[in-house]
């Protein structure tokens, strides 16, 4: 971690599938910006040092070929078109429009509040537990009904998100009180998260670390410190985290079987996938 | 409604306070969101001194600045700025109030209220505007609406803190100076609403004989584009803000969503409404409203270059077409604003394109401008530096618009500084620099004498060093990933590695607030003493330099006859280099 | 006034092309109500239509009514100063105001009827809606017969002539919109 205020330019590095390409877009149109705007500068240059104003000399009156100012605008027409035809509608379609299929992704719930970052995790039933409103207190942060079986082995976190590495994971948004939004730098993606309403947000980690998570969309006083990090972890550092989750929630017993009970469902034929829409 | 053939009235109140003079309304216009630009300037000088050192006790923060935190802590007092260091709720209400200070009540005023007035009816050659009353009115309402909007800084927890966009339901939530803020929108989009109708109403049917559509200045033709703009956008804005204002203060809930929390407790509405409508709602203007910030600017670059490189401008008609074309767009692009808002996805592909789409005029109406210069005898007058200044920088907003408006890099950028950065090189070193330019083109037939050219030209360049130490720099931290609004970003690890732009940034601030203090003192010193200009000081072609300087009460002392379009500069054949539009022969 | 719009580029009066500009705005501002409200009825999983028995189509409809009728008299008020007739036009923009009165007055009634039987600004969406867009509409209402008054103390001021007389004619143009803006707030609130 850097603790000195620096002066870096570029992009931090990426640790999301889909981010290389992402990136290499934006390289391209950065490319192609810089380009455009030195032809453009070069030119102005030129035109301001040799048609400066001389003693004696006239303007040329005449402004034959007014069909030249099209051919800018017909390059960069074609050259969007290919952009949105390209890449932009496919990316578009993969980052937004579908999610991973339930079973091949990790699917973990998100509660965002004013000012902190609530992440559900469905525990190895792969049921996430019912929650009500009602029972909203300032110890049960997301309203988790307990009386509910799929909530027995539900793992709460609070602003840190632990992933496997390698693995797809899908997040199921949704806000408490006011808009917020999911950011982190180095997955090249984000999402409003807006209340009344569920919004997806997905990504496949690809490189180990803590990556920091924050808000952002104003959400109020304390928009700054809504911040949270997330570990992209080796799976059996994460299988060993989910499990020490459980055991402080339900004791090393009960932990135990729940774990165990779910290792048999798993291998059980036929299982029906239950998640939450 | 023929009141402006009255004679001209004397007495200070009525000559120079309500005066239905489309000429004075058209000054007081100027002075006034000049004096805005400063209020909004100044709260971003705060906030940018904020961002350079934000934390106490922080390993970076410079120990010899004692004097000036405390000195800031006694000035704005110890809530908002406690040891000198910003409390984030007054952040957030210098963030929200810079941009609705600027955008509506100086870069606006200034571009459409203060050259529209100004100017309009005298290159059109008209006596006045078509409803001078309501003129009158309209800079009334507009004076009231920015009064009531300073006075939500009394209010009980402070001023607007939702930013400049308020997006429900952390509005509705927010304190009672959104409701100030509210009431202060609708007084002026009201004003706005009743100077489109003059400006529309002007424009359409006060021409002078021979000034057809095709003979009309660009800068006539954008204030007719801004003023249709102003009229269909506003009234969407408008329809919004009673909404939000009626679930502050009615208990209904247009933006409120079922079960919303509030605190630990559910908040008590029926809920049901959609926080995503206001979004759509606000940016139906917004989106609009770029292009009233920015079309008035290149029309008045389009007079300034035409005039000084002494040649007709490239492309009349296909840059009257581009503004047209812009001005029809731009009410088909604003979801482009709302790719990551949750709005169903499927309709952001079309959202792309018609952004991309947009582009296309715009880069026809830059491509005009520059190809104007070929062949031309280039005179570098303080306008025309403003003028020439703002290609490259409206170039710079343009092409960094790319990024944002084509989704899949916007995934990244959305809401970091390579925004602000954006849209502030539209606006500020763009637009803002462009109504400069057009201050010192205006100002010999305002005030009947020319600005001083060093004073102009060392403004001219302290303004541009400034403003781009300013902007460039957030295009680093956008690309780094710091996020926009907060007011410590170094709360957040992931932002230090570009927080030490943030003291280039300031360093440029206040480069750019001290080249302001040449301006300021060339303006009030040249009104009494600076080199007299007669009728036409440019040499230019246009109607407005027919008249005398500055105009008398009805403007021209006969009605002036339109013989020719309005850039016959280096006609050949001709002795003079220009022929001006009122010339029979 | 009609001598200096023959003095005009398009050949239209300045009050009358300013009475046009001002009518679009007047549009978007209902159209953007109006809009909101299709957008929430159609997209929020909240929002209950009370039961048509409690929305008293048959008063409304009758208003709706009184409005029509209102524009038509608004009509023959200008017709008569076409042909040059004060008294005649007086008369007729008596019956305007009177229809508007009727109007306001069947609204009141109605505003309370829902008020107590639960259908209040704040209770649910649809009542949200239903305030803010007939109170919107209501307050034009108002407006456009403070306007009409004012025209009628023109008229009797002798102002008018067959040959001049736009302000009876934009009058009359703002009268139709409130009117149209009924004819389409009525079927979207109350019948459907």
């Amino acid at each position: 971690m850097n603790e000195e205020p620096g002066f870096a330019m570029g992009i931090p590095p990426v640790a999301v599938s889909y981010g290389a390409q992402l990136d290499s877009l934006m390289t391209l149109l950065h490319v192609v910006m810089v380009a455009i705007f030195v032809i453009w500068g070069v030119y102005l240059a030129y035109c301001l040092w040799a048609y400066r104003a001389r003693p004696g000399g006239r303007a040329v009156y005449h402004t034959a070929g007014e069909r030249a100012s099209f051919i800018p605008d017909a390059l960069v027409l074609a050259f969007e078109v290919w952009l949105i035809l390209a890449f932009g509608i496919p990316i578009w379609a993969n980052l937004k429009q579908e999610v991973p299929p339930v079973g091949e992704s990790l699917q973990i719930r998100l509660v965002a509040q004013q000012f902190a970052w609530n992440f559900q995790y469905a525990g190895p039933d792969g049921t996430f537990g019912r929650r009500d409103v009602a029972l909203i207190s300032a110890s049960n942060a997301i309203g988790l009904d307990d009386k509910d079986p799929a909530a027995k082995d539900d793992v709460l976190s609070i602003n840190n998100l632990h992933v496997p590495v390698g693995k797809p994971f899908t997040l199921l948004m949704t806000s408490k009180d006011v808009i917020h939004d999911f950011q982190v730098t180095n997955f090249r993606n984000k999402q409003d998260i807006v209340p009344g309403m569920t919004t997806t947000l997905w990504f496949e980690p690809n490189v180990i670390g803590k990556y920091e998570i924050g808000c952002a969309q104003l959400c109020g006083l304390g928009h700054t410190q809504m911040v949270g990090n997330v570990f992209v972890e080796e799976p059996a550092d994460y299988e060993a985290w989910m499990k020490t989750q459980l055991e402080l929630k339900l004791g090393t017993a009960d932990a135990s079987r729940v774990l165990e009970d779910a290792r048999s469902q798993a291998s059980a034929p036929g299982r029906a996938e239950r998640t939450e829409s | 409604m023929s009141d402006h053939g009255h004679a001209a009235p004397t007495g200070f109140w009525r000559k120079y306070i309500f005066s239905v003079d489309h000429k004075v309304i058209g000054i007081q216009y100027l002075i006034t969101s000049f004096l805005f630009l400063l209020v909004g300037f100044s709260m971003m000088l705060l906030m940018r001194y904020q961002l350079a050192w934000p934390q106490p006790g922080a390993d970076f923060d410079p120990e010899n600045l004692g004097l000036v935190r405390g000195f800031i802590a006694w000035l704005f007092g110890e809530t908002n700025m406690p040891y000198g260091y910003m409390d984030p709720t007054f952040y957030n209400q210098l963030g929200a109030m810079h941009g609705t200070i600027m955008i509506f009540l100086g870069v606006v005023p200034l571009g459409v209220a203060a050259f529209g007035n100004f100017v309009l009816p005298l290159q059109i050659g008209a006596e006045d505007m078509a409803f001078p009353r309501l003129n009158m009115a309209s800079y009334w309402v507009y004076f009231v609406g920015s009064v009531v909007m300073m006075s939500s800084f009394l209010a009980p927890g402070g001023a607007a803190q939702s930013g400049w966009t308020s997006y429900a339901p952390l509005s509705v939530v927010a304190p009672p100076g959104q409701t100030i803020w509210l009431i202060a929108m609708v007084l002026i989009i009201t004003s706005s609403l009743l100077g489109s109708i003059n400006f529309i109403v002007t424009t359409l049917n006060m021409r002078a004989k021979g000034m057809t559509l095709g003979r009309l200045p660009v800068f006539c033709w954008v204030q007719l584009v801004t003023a249709v703009l102003l009229l269909l956008a506003f009234p969407v804005l408008e329809a919004g803000a009673v909404l939000q204002l009626l679930d502050r203060v009615a208990g209904t809930s247009f933006y409120i969503p079922k079960d919303m929390i509030y605190g630990d407790s559910v908040f008590p509405r029926a809920g049901g409404g959609s926080p995503l409508l206001w979004q759509h709602l606000f940016w139906f203007l917004a989106h609009p409203e770029v292009y009233v910030l920015l079309l008035p600017a290149m029309g008045i670059v389009t007079e300034i270059i035409a005039t000084n490189t002494r040649k007709p401008i490239f492309g009349y008609k296909e840059l009257v077409g581009s503004f047209v074309l812009i001005g029809a767009l731009s009410f088909v692009v604003w979801a482009h604003h709302m790719f990551v808002s949750g709005m169903r996805t499927s309709i952001a592909n079309l959202f792309v394109t018609t952004t991309m789409t947009i582009s296309v005029p715009s880069v026809a109406v830059l491509s005009c401008l520059l190809l104007s210069l070929r062949g031309a005898q280039i005179r570098f007058n303080t306008p025309m530096l403003f003028a020439l200044a703002f290609l490259p920088m409206f170039g710079i907003g343009g092409l960094t618009g790319l990024p944002l408006g084509y989704a899949p890099t916007d995934l990244y950028l959305h809401d970091t500084y390579y925004v602000i950065g954006h849209f502030h090189y539209v606006v500020a070193p763009g637009s803002l620099v462009a109504l400069l330019g057009g201050t010192y083109y205006w100002f010999p037939k305002m005030f009947g004498r020319k600005m001083n050219e060093g004073l102009g030209k060392l403004h001219f360049t302290g303004t541009l060093i400034g403003m781009n130490l300013v902007f460039f720099p957030m295009f680093f931290q956008g690309m780094w990933g710091m996020q926009r609004r907060l007011a410590d970003p170094t709360l957040q690890w992931h932002n230090l590695p570009v927080q030490g732009w943030s003291t280039v940034i300031l360093a440029g601030a206040l480069i750019t607030a001290v080249a302001q203090i040449p301006f300021i003192f060339n303006f009030f010193w040249s009104i009494w003493s600076g080199e007299k200009a007669g009728e036409n000081p440019w040499q230019a072609t246009t109607l407005e330099w027919a008249c005398p300087s500055p105009p008398p009460h009805g403007n021209f002392v006969t009605p002036p006859v339109v013989h020719r379009g309005p850039y016959e500069y280096s006609v050949p054949g001709r002795k003079a280099d220009y022929w001006p539009q009122s010339d029979a022969a | 006034m009609s001598a200096h719009a023959a003095s005009t580029n398009t050949g239209l009066s300045h009050a009358k092309l300013g009475t046009w500009a001002f009518l679009a705005s007047e549009v978007m501002l209902f159209g953007g109500l109006i809009s909101a409200y299709v957008i929430l009825r159609s997209g929020s999983g909240h929002f209950f239509v009370p039961p048509r028995a409690m929305m008293g189509v048959p008063l409304a409809t009758l208003n709706t009514f009184v409005l029509i009728s209102s524009s038509v008299t608004m009509v023959l008020a200008i017709a008569a100063i076409q042909a040059g007739n004060v008294a005649k036009l007086k008369n007729y923009l008596l019956c305007t105001i009177g229809g508007g009165a009727i109007f306001l007055c069947i609204k009141a009634y109605e505003y309370n009827h829902k008020w107590h039987e639960g259908i209040t600004i704040s209770a649910s969406l649809f009542g949200s809606f239903y305030y803010t867009l007939t109170g919107l509409h209501m307050f034009h209402v108002i407006g456009g017969m403070g306007l009409l008054g004012y025209i009628y103390w023109q008229a009797s001021r002798g102002h008018f002539t067959a040959a001049s007389h736009d302000r009876v004619e934009c009058s009359g143009l703002y009268w139709h919109l409130v009117d149209l803006v009924w004819v389409l707030l009525f079927p979207i609130l109350y019948l459907l």
